[in-house]
């Protein structure tokens, strides 16, 4: 079972590990993707997100379907939150439920490290004096 | 035929809008628009990448372009 969402709202990780409990569970994995106040030496002030959220959303579930179909993993929870943020919030929270914690660390994961790669979200990070969409260029 | 292009993060900054608008002949491919994009726009070719998306799911090199698809501009991402 899978749960993705794309919010312009304070994320609830309590939701997402209530979407993946069960009793059949033995195990949960729960990424929280935080906003850090630096990158490199330069002081970070806000990140701001956007997406093109019909296609987020499709490839949000596609990482679930193939963690689903690869990983023995019973219930994967993907929330994402868009719009303006500040240091200490957070952007991602990922929940991965398992009968096994190893699968349960491996697609959680997967689901992180593919979400990075192929979902089209978009971060601009803002700094004291100037701002930069991330990884846009090599 | 005319191609509506959204555009989103750096994409929208080096066009200055989020819509674009392109004449292309039919049978256009992803490749001829990204091609013809390159060349209107050369700020795109500094890009780690340049996709694009066609009805809201990843267009491959040879994928043939209609009037009324939804097409979309996918510079490098980054959530998380």
């Amino acid at each position: 079972m899978i749960d993705i969402q794309l919010l312009s709202t304070p994320l609830s990780i309590s939701a997402c590990e209530a979407f993946v409990e069960s009793p059949e569970v033995g195990g949960a994995v729960v990424f929280i993707g935080t906003v850090r106040n630096k990158t490199a030496a330069k002081t970070v002030t806000r990140l701001e997100f956007e997406s093109y959220k019909p296609m987020a959303i499709n490839e949000m579930r596609k990482i679930a379907e193939r963690a689903l179909s690869t990983f023995s993993v019973f219930k994967i929870c993907i929330h994402h939150r868009i719009g303006i943020l500040d240091i200490g919030e957070i952007p991602v929270v990922i929940a991965v439920s398992a009968p096994h914690r190893g699968a349960a660390f491996d697609a959680c994961e997967f689901c992180i490290d593919e979400l990075k790669k192929t979902v089209p979200i978009w971060k601009k990070e803002i700094f004291e004096d100037g701002e930069v969409w991330v990884a846009a260029h090599p | 035929m005319t191609l509506e292009i959204l555009t989103f993060g750096i994409a929208r900054d080096i066009i200055g809008s989020s819509f674009l608008t392109i004449e292309m002949t039919e049978g256009t491919t992803v490749n001829d628009l990204k091609r013809q994009i390159l060349a209107l726009y050369p700020r795109f070719i500094a890009l780690s990448s340049l996709m694009i998306a066609v009805n809201a799911e990843y267009g491959n090199e040879t994928t043939v372009l209609h009037k009324g698809d939804e097409i979309a501009l996918i510079p490098p991402v980054s959530g998380g």
